[in-house]
């Protein structure tokens, strides 16, 4: 009796530990949400009433004539995420398998040289990329961000795909091969279809990212353009000359947030294969 | 259809898989590659198969010079140790795949799939997805995809050493009727003797990437021409002792400390030609001798129908099979008898059969 009440306090222990960490991280959102509905808040509690003042962004632009409006924001924003997506998957997916199963001069430098890219501090190449982006005429366009984006994105992901296609059986592709299929139908026909957790994992992956970027648009785009994407927005309100307005700014954090949210909620399961799939196949 | 493999040589740089090999086929022959782990068996099957280019020599199937065609043209079915099912394609999917490649009528595809799936006695599987399947059914599911096509030639690459005791022996047979009936040329590999043994119109004894024999299973047992042959094939292994053999009075002898045999003249001559020499007998041909030669039983395994014992004759072991209802326990006192018509003899440094080459 004594050993199984000892037991379950041990047992439960972890979650304990657990439940206290994410305590901060809870009231971090609690508060954002708070936030958003008050004039002003005083610790977690909202000041002198509740508004939806702070939402109006979605009606009309805050920052005066000229500015785009949200909407075309967050059709930007989805633009440059979806592309990404896109691109990222689809080349990646071709290039883990080539470095995976194909022996070619150059593949381990190949491989080396996409890992330091990971690893490469994306600020000390601005610059650079700034010239390349205005001599071929796509500075201030989304496909130039998107581009961007994706080249930044494409290491990662092509060294997670390669991880999912060391773990695909010789044999499996040997047999279909023998079965009369061609390198590129073994390839959509037989492995991508076993790989789908792992593409879809990627898929998101590469989405979120392309949502939340901020250093990258705001970098290539004209400040108040119609390019803007969402982090950008969200930082025009931290002018030079008038007060912050936290409760707006607390409105579009919450209002970017949740379609990831949504997203995190929905798919954590393939999330977290990405991590086990990942590493295993990383080596 | 026949398969001729000329010259065979596989190398991945300085690294040699398969040294030059040459062998025949005959149509509708059971042939088994048989050797230990990386002897360059399944590196030949995968040649055979048009999965690696050889690095040199060729490959001819009937008189069709093959190196340069890929798997796809080449009318094959394999079969795999790992099954390598599709994951995600049901069991009919799977067994009609290469039918669908080939783009078969979707009516005929089916009809054809269900015949080889029943054939196989898997026929009420046909929705199921690999995952749900015994390792046995998934084996089945694996030959049916390989026969659907009615390829001209048939491999297989260890496909039973997933299987539990059991099941491998009634898969054993089952695949050998399966092959009879068809009559399909297929190749084997394999590093278990008893398959070989069982299963092949030939067996072609590999290690460290060459042929050490091709041969009836008959042959290969009784006529070894190599010591890695002669040690490999045979369960229980074949005992070896040291012997020097010499000719006295017209008569061959091999000694050693206490042994001294009477080797027939016809083996005792080409082996007294090198002096000292391996010399080896299969338990079977060991037997306890009321007139033999005495030593002392130094371990005993029961196998069941038979015990292993394990007996010295000076500082020489010999493993022989015996009755257990003669009770014999470590450090009993026994008279081991040869039967010398059995001998081999191998030559200690080439090692190579002194009798067979």
């Amino acid at each position: 009796m004594q050993i199984s009440v000892r037991n379950r306090i041990w047992s439960s222990a972890p979650y304990l530990l657990l439940a206290i960490s994410v305590v901060p991280v809870l009231v971090g959102y609690f508060w954002l949400l708070i936030s958003s509905f008050s004039t002003r808040t005083e610790g977690l509690l909202p000041v002198g009433g509740l508004t939806l003042k702070n939402w109006s962004f979605l009606r009309e632009t805050p920052f005066g004539r000229g500015y785009p409006s949200i909407w075309r924001v967050t059709l930007n924003t989805f633009l440059i995420a979806a592309f990404m997506t896109v691109v990222v998957v689809l080349v990646s997916s071709l290039a883990g398998y080539a470095l995976s199963r194909l022996n070619f001069p150059g593949r381990r430098q190949f491989l080396s040289l996409t890992l330091i890219l990971h690893a490469f501090p994306s600020v000390t190449l601005l610059i650079g990329i700034f010239f390349v982006l205005r001599t071929l005429n796509l500075y201030n366009t989304i496909v130039g961000v998107g581009l961007v984006m994706v080249g930044f994105e494409m290491p990662f992901g092509i060294w997670l795909m390669k991880g999912f296609f060391d773990n695909v059986s010789w044999d499996m592709e040997r047999a279909a091969l023998i079965d009369g299929a061609s390198r590129l139908q073994v390839w959509w026909q037989i492995i991508i279809p076993t790989l789908k957790p792992g593409i879809a994992a990627l898929a998101i992956f590469a989405f979120v990212s392309g949502w939340n970027a901020w250093l990258i648009p705001k970098t290539f785009t004209i400040g108040a353009g119609q390019q803007a994407t969402l982090s950008v927005y969200l930082q025009n309100f931290q002018g030079d000359t008038v007060a912050v307005d936290w409760g707006a700014v607390t409105a579009v954090g919450l209002f970017q947030l949740i379609p990831v949210a949504l997203f995190f909620i929905f798919t954590q399961d393939l999330l977290l294969s990405i991590y086990a799939g990942g590493a295993k196949g990383g080596a | 259809m026949q398969v001729k493999l000329e010259n065979l040589t596989k190398r991945w740089g300085k690294v040699v898989g398969v040294e030059a090999i040459n062998l025949d086929i005959e149509d509708g022959e059971f042939v088994v590659f048989l050797g230990p782990s990386g002897c360059g068996k399944t590196t030949t099957l995968l040649m055979v198969a048009g999965i690696y280019k050889p690095s040199e020599g060729t490959i001819r199937f009937d008189d069709r010079v093959v190196n340069e065609i890929g798997p796809r043209e080449r009318n094959i079915g394999m079969v795999f140790q790992s099954y390598a099912l599709y994951p995600h394609m049901t069991v009919m999917q799977n067994i009609s795949y290469p039918l669908r490649l080939m783009k078969t009528p979707k009516s005929e595809m089916i009809e054809r799939s269900q015949r080889v799936a029943d054939m196989m006695g898997i026929g009420e599987l046909m929705d199921r997805k690999p995952a749900l399947l015994s390792g046995g059914q998934q084996q089945r599911v694996a030959l049916g995809r390989a026969l659907v096509k009615e390829p001209e030639l048939l491999l297989f690459d260890e496909p039973l050493s997933n299987l539990d005791a059991r099941l491998r022996l009634s898969m054993r047979s089952e695949i050998k009727r399966l092959q009879i009936d068809l009559g399909i040329t297929s190749i084997y590999v394999t590093h278990d003797q008893i398959e070989a043994m069982t299963m092949a119109d030939r067996i072609a004894v590999m290690k460290d990437g060459q042929l050490h024999a091709y041969d009836t299973p008959t042959e290969v047992y009784d006529r070894p021409r190599t010591l890695f042959i002669a040690r490999f094939v045979g369960n229980p292994p074949m005992n070896f002792a040291e012997v020097d053999v010499s000719q006295t009075n017209g008569a061959y002898h091999a000694r050693r400390q206490s042994l001294e045999l009477v080797i027939p003249a016809d083996r005792g001559e080409k082996a007294a030609a090198k002096g000292s020499v391996l010399m080896g007998f299969r338990p079977e041909d060991i037997m306890i001798d009321s007139e033999g030669i005495p030593g002392e039983v130094f371990g005993v395994e029961p196998l069941g129908r038979d015990h292993l014992v394990d007996a010295k004759i000076g500082d020489i072991h010999f493993y022989l099979l015996v009755d257990p209802s003669l009770g014999l326990k470590s450090g009993d006192r026994v008279k081991l008898g040869f039967n010398t018509k059995k001998s081999q003899f191998f030559d200690k440094k080439s090692e190579r059969s002194l009798l067979w080459n």
